[in-house]
């Protein structure tokens, strides 16, 4: 059995009844901040600045030769947890002399944003190095087809990173400085 | 062969564990009968042994006999002493014998396989990422497995042309190839295509074509499934999917009487692909190139998606009670197909018995080749045999029916996925009979027709198939249907029920297996479904055996006559 306990309730002193030290009190943290720092932004004409790391829309991005780095491994798709990810496989025409040799590029690349859950799996799977989680973080639309970013979206959004490897050029200088068989 | 040739056992000491593995065989199938993994890439079960890969490196010793005497050598505790070899042995071309001792984790074992590994990879290119056959790579795999786990390698990797033309359907790309030699051995062995071979030397190496030729023949993509890297790819399958989205169905090829078993491999309701599975009663490891390009017709432009009524789209109630109402009349013949799987033949056998209609059999020869495309060029054709669907074996037309139709003996036909106006029937014959076709694909007699039941295709719905060597098999929905249209045999059923004043009661191939085991003098009987097993059920004939069938020897098969002689020796067995 649950035993009922009535608990009798203080009655208010003079002082908590005329409420003045309360207002007193409220007043000094009004007065104390407004002579610090403002904190708050004028959103959305002024931005906060985005700190390193930040997980904002998926992107991607070129290399510094404006080539795109995507050779659609499809291993974002794979790994992707809500499965917003979509990618058509296509091959690089022979007849292309920058990119021959890398065969394979996206004919089709879509994320649904509606679906993205700004995890960074597709960046941290990407063994070309070519989707990143840059820093836009707002993103708004009249429909849902809007919101699933193509191909051409996605490479406007991401522009042009450093590249560290430049794992291509170095196949083909390797192909013309006689490693070739 | 046969599982009934007894084979002797032998016993050797497995990584110090007494085992006993069938006599002649290899170390590498002894291990894997034991569950111990020996890696290799040149060793394939049903080629020659070749022995060029080194990878199935293990130490192997065996127990010491003096020579002059042949007496055992004894050590101080009165054992047989065992006299390794110093150098480690290939397992591949390594036989089992009494007694031998094999390591295949010892310190030796892993440091020859660590290396191997590490030379595969010299010069072996970073291409996973664009690389089709990641996934299921074996260099890959064993990288990851046996390998050292970090590259030593610093100067500059061989560049090599990476997409080689072999042949209208396989693509060679040089950089990746590690000169196992699968894909020579597999022309020159089975398919008798000796087109493949090595030239240049060193790190030169490369594949190539005899002048002159290309691998063109019909068993070429074969070869792109035993390459163990993915130097030899599909040109067709070239980038269209990564291995890991597709879903694998075991499936039975519908392309001749050879029922070569498969796996249909599809992702979100679309097959990218067909690959042969193993069945060394059938086929072994593999399958012919036109087997594999079947399912490019199931999303073709042909395919009925719709059921009809005088050319009108209609739903399946409408579709099947006109038919129940065309089939109630009198004069009814049935054309079946031996496309279709035992349980529909089974059905239109039941419809045929319940509205008196003869049914017409047409049948669909080619040229035998000898391996895995017969002269009968159906999948099913003995499953008519055995329903009882048909007596006699059938011929290529269907001269019979097209005089009972001059006669004006048939006033409706129901024909069953084929195009009468192929097999000798005119228009002139069809112009007083009604026509019910159930199919899948538009064809001359569908535009003809005034009840369309639109059908599935094998990839899309469950079954069986009987074999040329009698041997029932099981084939499984892979991917779905067209929205709306159901099994075959839930139609014929329908319409079956329905033509006796019954409601027809929902059907699982289960439930119908139960009525055909009931099957008196067929060699169906006392079958049940779900105790078929996945390789296959072998069928005693009985009194089928004695007619005459079109299917010369081919691999893993001899004809019924000549069976007594043995004359046919499975090519690929032998080795």
């Amino acid at each position: 059995m649950i035993k009922t306990v009535v608990m009798e309730r203080k009655p208010l002193s003079l002082s908590e009844r005329t409420y003045l030290p309360q207002i007193a009190s409220g007043l000094k943290t009004t007065f104390s901040n407004l002579f610090k720092k403002k904190v708050t932004l004028q959103y959305p004409e002024q931005r906060p600045s985005i700190p390193r790391g930040y997980r904002g829309v998926p992107t991607l991005v070129k290399d510094p030769n404006g080539r795109e780095k995507c050779v659609s491994c499809q291993l974002c798709e794979f790994v992707c947890p809500p499965k917003a990810i979509r990618i058509t496989p296509g091959h690089i025409p022979e007849d292309d002399e920058e990119r021959s040799h890398v065969e394979k590029a996206p004919e089709e690349f879509e994320i649904d944003m509606l679906r993205c859950i700004y995890c960074g799996y597709c960046e941290e799977v990407c063994p070309e190095e070519a989707i990143f989680l840059q820093e836009n973080y707002s993103l708004s639309g009249y429909s849902r087809e809007e919101l699933v970013n193509d191909k051409e979206k996605l490479y406007e959004m991401g522009g042009t990173l450093p590249d560290k490897h430049f794992k291509w050029d170095k196949k083909k200088t390797d192909e013309e400085q006689g490693n070739a068989h | 062969m046969s599982a009934n040739v007894k084979v002797d056992m032998v016993t050797i000491i497995l990584n110090g564990e007494e085992v006993e593995v069938p006599d002649g065989i290899n170390l590498i199938e002894a291990a894997q009968i034991h569950g111990r993994e020996v890696p290799h890439y040149c060793y394939h079960p049903k080629l020659t042994v070749a022995g060029n890969c080194r990878m199935c490196l293990v130490e192997m010793g065996m127990p010491m006999r003096d020579r002059g005497t042949g007496e055992p050598v004894l050590d101080s505790d009165g054992n047989q002493k065992i006299g390794w070899i110093p150098k480690p042995v290939i397992g591949c071309g390594t036989n089992v014998s009494p007694g031998m001792r094999v390591n295949t984790d010892s310190p030796l074992a892993k440091d020859s396989r660590e290396g191997i590994m590490e030379f595969l990879l010299v010069n072996h290119p970073l291409d996973c990422p664009i690389c089709d056959q990641a996934g299921e790579c074996r260099l890959q795999e064993f990288a990851m497995d046996y390998g050292r786990g970090y590259s030593r390698f610093v100067e500059r990797k061989n560049v090599k042309p990476k997409r080689t033309r072999l042949g209208p359907k396989v693509t060679l790309d040089d950089e990746r190839c590690i000169l196992c030699s699968r894909c020579i051995r597999f022309c020159q062995e089975v398919a008798k295509d000796d087109v493949l071979g090595f030239v240049d030397r060193g790190s030169y190496s490369t594949l190539t074509c005899f002048p002159g030729k290309e691998l063109s023949n019909n068993y070429s993509l074969n070869t792109v499934d035993i390459c163990p890297v993915g130097a030899l790819t599909s040109s067709d399958f070239r980038f269209k999917m990564r291995v890991w989205f597709l879903k694998e169905s075991p499936s039975i090829c519908s392309e001749s009487s050879a029922g070569a078993n498969t796996l249909v491999e599809s992702r979100e309701g679309q097959i990218y692909r067909i690959t042969p599975r193993r069945n060394d009663s059938v086929n072994d490891t593999w399958m012919t190139d036109s087997g594999r390009e079947l399912f490019k017709k199931v999303k073709s432009e042909s395919r009925l998606t719709a059921h009809r009524t005088n050319g009108c789209v209609d739903t399946l109630d409408a579709a099947v009670s006109f038919s129940v109402e065309l089939l109630s009349n009198e004069k009814i013949a049935i054309v079946g197909s031996c496309n279709s799987s035992v349980e529909e033949q089974y059905l239109l056998r039941k419809l045929a018995d319940q509205t008196k209609a003869k049914i017409h059999l047409p049948g669909h020869f080619g040229e035998d080749d000898g391996l895995l495309l017969s002269a009968d060029r159906t999948p099913n054709l003995r499953g008519a045999l055995a329903t009882g669907m048909v007596k006699k074996y059938p011929s290529d037309n269907l001269k019979p029916l097209a005089l009972q139709l001059v006669k004006g003996a048939v006033k409706t036909l129901l024909v069953v996925n084929e195009d009468l106006f192929a097999l000798g029937i005119t228009k002139e014959h069809l112009k007083k009979a009604k026509i019910i076709y159930v199919g899948t694909h538009v064809n001359e007699t569908s535009k003809m027709a005034d009840v369309v039941l639109a059908g599935l295709t094998v990839f899309e719905k469950s079954g069986t198939f009987i074999n040329r060597n009698f041997r029932l098999q099981k084939f499984f929905q892979a991917v779905p249907g067209p929205a709306g249209l159901v099994p075959d045999f839930l139609v014929l059923n329908r319409i079956a029920s329905e033509l006796s004043g019954k409601v027809a009661e929902s059907l699982g191939l289960e439930s119908l297996w139960k009525e055909i085991g009931k099957l008196r003098t067929s060699c169906l009987k006392g079958i049940a479904y779900r105790e078929i097993p996945s390789d296959g059920l072998d069928l005693d004939p009985g009194k089928l055996a004695d007619l005459s069938y079109v299917e010369g020897p081919a691999l893993n098969f001899s004809p019924i006559k000549a069976k007594t002689t043995d004359k046919m020796k499975p090519k690929a067995a032998k080795d």
